[in-house]
């Protein structure tokens, strides 16, 4: 084992702890939501996820971004068997170590080529329409500085990472003609062997340095790629598949029926009613305030968000210059529980900020929501902003007393009269007595 | 056009030692709504023709809650909903058929954890029931072969996935069925869900009614069909603001079964 192996090994080690470390506070964070039951249903469960987020059914529903995105899931699935090799080279200090395949293994690396290459050409387009193009999706302010930023690193290391496949690839091929070395003939290169022929003058030293550099740079940009993702939107790639595991299975239209409302209101209809004991540990509220009074699958969500805007494009408020985006919800929403978990990182337990969502969301947004579950539809990974939306306005109401003053006139209106509208309950029936 | 009504209520049917059907939910926009009150004249008219022993609950139904529950007033949408929920169960009631979206959605899917269990079922539902087991009739008349466009209430499609029914519907009236590219799973908001219908809409650069009657007006339909009381308002205020209403009436499916039913 030579120091190359030992430092491949440490580095392999320090990356994966690290990972681990960041990725148990994003868990730590989504549990700071409230319970939430969603232990029923398995099998429908499996097959949601099987459905939305391994075969990718509700990108379908528009085309070209759909194929690009299979170019870069498929890709990105399957280039990790090449990936397994690089471990393994790495910690042995073998070369290409699974080429005992023989013709199993040509036919492999051909396949990684082809797929690589239809990940770097998907990654390519996808730059394009974020930034030449203008999508009008990707061109809302919402996405200013870090959003637009982080998309496209993502985008750009993947395509450097596929190029530094291609160039190792090509090295080793001159090499393996060389017959030089411990560079064995193995692999079969649909693509990078149109590089080939610009490596012929360089020396067999010159050509090992690529060789070595680009196979250094690929996987420790993955690994990097790796620790990249809990700051990423790119987390989707992991948490797309729990997060629709975890899919609400009931119809679209039914909303929570809060339990903490339940017992109160039952307490006041029914007065040898008594409401169950509360949970000490959980302050008492009606609707959310801050990130602690969403479930723990609502802050799943904002961690799941790829910030796509599909949900923004078919937003009926947002399509009519309202101030309402629901990706904005989900990115508000991630970024207070965020700045809530550095907030325990640094004193140990949560220290009152005096903010909360709201300091995120405004009003304006809230109110503006018509509750068309358009958004809840178009999610690829099957998010729900509309319910954080509900939440809010039930905080705004309920303990806020903060609803728009027509709506105030409406909600004393049924109050009163057990109609939106004043009317009067004994004229309810009028209507069959007209003509 | 006088419509002889038959209605009896709930207490009447007690009173009579009878046990009706099904409830007719009617719902406060299809009680008090002028325009929305001829759509509840059309289901009466269906449910008459086919007689159906059906009861209304009158003076004792009141707002299921919905519009309070959209706008965040969880206690007031509960107090609704259980008082509503012992009047139901007290009358025994298992099945409810109902002209609104949004009282369907509630009290199919939000009672039942209140203690309210119905079989609930839209009145576009039950219409297509009808003409699949031959019980009603109907067939184009007035509206063979003119081009009518639905417009899928979000509370009955993407809510509950209730998108076919009232297609199937329309269909049978011998008209062309013009679909708005925005339909179904797809389809774009009325714009007075969520309680947006009891107040303005937040600032932006068009309401969202126009938008969506500006597309259904680029098909150039004789009638803008739609299911819900809201849709109705939304879509009629949308027809008048582009001084379409000679050339385009909004109808809900129920009118326009009521208008074609073979007598």
């Amino acid at each position: 084992m030579g120091i190359a192996n030992i430092i491949f090994i440490l580095l392999l080690g320090g990356a994966t702890a690290w990972f681990t470390i960041n990725f148990k506070k994003v868990i730590r964070n989504i549990r700071l939501g409230r319970d939430a039951d969603f232990s029923d249903n398995k099998s429908q469960r499996w097959l949601t996820m099987t459905r939305v987020a391994l075969g990718q059914s509700k990108m379908l529903t528009r085309p070209t971004p759909a194929i690009l995105h299979i170019f870069v899931y498929v890709g990105f699935v399957l280039i990790n068997i090449e990936v397994l090799e690089m471990l393994v080279d790495g910690a042995l200090g073998t070369h290409r170590s699974l080429s005992f395949m023989g013709d199993f293994y040509n036919f492999l690396i051909s396949f990684f080529e082809v797929l690589a290459f239809l990940v770097t050409f998907g990654c390519a387009v996808f730059l394009i329409r974020r930034n030449v193009l203008h999508i009008k999706r990707f061109t809302d302010k919402e996405l200013d500085g870090w959003p637009r930023s982080d998309a496209n690193i993502i985008l750009t290391s993947e395509i450097l990472l596929m190029s530094a496949l291609f160039l190792m690839n090509a090295a080793d091929q001159v090499l393996q003609s060389r017959g030089y070395g411990h560079y064995i003939q193995a692999g079969s290169f649909p693509i990078s062997h149109y590089i080939t022929p610009m490596l012929s003058g360089i020396s067999d030293d010159g050509l090992v340095m690529i060789e070595r550099v680009c196979w250094w740079f690929h996987i420790i940009g993955i690994l990097g790629f790796l620790n990249y993702l809990p700051y990423s939107k790119h987390f989707h790639i992991l948490l797309a598949f729990p997060n629709t595991y975890f899919s609400n299975l009931k119809p679209k239209g039914q909303f929570t029926n809060p339990e903490s409302v339940t017992n109160e209101v039952k307490a006041m209809l029914d007065t040898t009613f008594t409401p169950p004991p509360a949970d000490p540990n959980k302050p008492m509220r009606f609707g959310a305030k801050d990130v602690y009074d969403l479930t723990w699958k609502q802050l799943l969500d904002a961690y799941s968000c790829t910030e796509c805007g599909r949900c923004t494009s078919s937003c009926p408020a947002n399509q009519t210059g309202k101030l309402l985006s629901p990706r904005k919800i989900m990115m508000d929403t991630r970024d207070r529980l965020e700045e809530v978990g550095k907030n325990i990182d640094t004193n140990g337990e949560f220290r009152d900020d005096g903010k909360g969502l709201g300091n995120y969301i405004s009003n304006e947004e809230l109110w503006a929501c018509t509750s068309c579950s358009a958004c809840v539809q178009e999610c690829p990974v099957n998010i729900d902003p509309l319910s954080i939306i509900i939440d809010m306005r039930r905080y705004l109401v309920m303990e806020q007393s903060a609803a728009p003053q027509e709506l105030n006139l409406m909600l004393t209106n049924i109050e009163n009269n057990g109609a939106p509208w004043q009317f009067s309950p004994a004229d309810r029936l009028n209507w069959a007595k007209e003509n | 056009m006088a419509i002889e009504l038959k209605v009896k209520t709930m207490a009447e049917y007690l009173a009579s030692g009878e046990t009706p059907e099904v409830l007719f939910w009617v719902g406060c926009a299809g009680s008090f709504d002028d325009r929305a009150k001829k759509i509840t004249k059309a289901i009466v008219k269906i449910l008459n023709h086919v007689g159906i022993k059906f009861a209304v609950l009158g003076t004792e139904e009141a707002c299921t809650g919905d519009p309070a529950k959209r706008a965040g007033n969880e206690f007031l949408f509960q107090m609704q909903a259980m008082n509503n929920i012992t009047v139901l169960n007290g009358y025994n009631v298992k099945k409810i058929v109902t002209g609104c979206p949004h009282c369907f959605n509630t009290l199919k899917n939000e009672y039942p954890q209140l203690g309210g269990n119905y079989e609930v079922i839209h009145h576009t539902q039950l219409v297509q029931q009808l003409i699949e087991s031959g019980k009603l009739k109907v067939e184009g008349g007035s509206f063979k072969g003119k081009k009518i466009t639905f417009h899928d209430p979000c509370y009955l499609g993407r809510g509950n996935d209730v998108y076919e029914a009232p297609r199937e519907v329309i269909q049978k009236l011998d008209i062309e069925l013009a679909e708005m590219k925005r339909s179904r799973s797809k389809g774009f908001c009325c714009g007075a869900g969520g309680a947006q219908m009891f107040k303005e809409a937040e600032k932006g650069n068009k309401e969202v009614n126009i938008e969506r009657t500006e597309e259904a007006l680029a098909l150039n339909p004789e009638v803008i069909a739609t299911g819900c009381p809201f849709c109705m308002t939304m879509m009629t205020d949308g027809v008048k603001h582009f001084n379409k209403e000679q050339q385009t009436k909004v109808l809900d499916v129920a009118e326009l079964v009521a208008q074609n039913i073979n007598e």
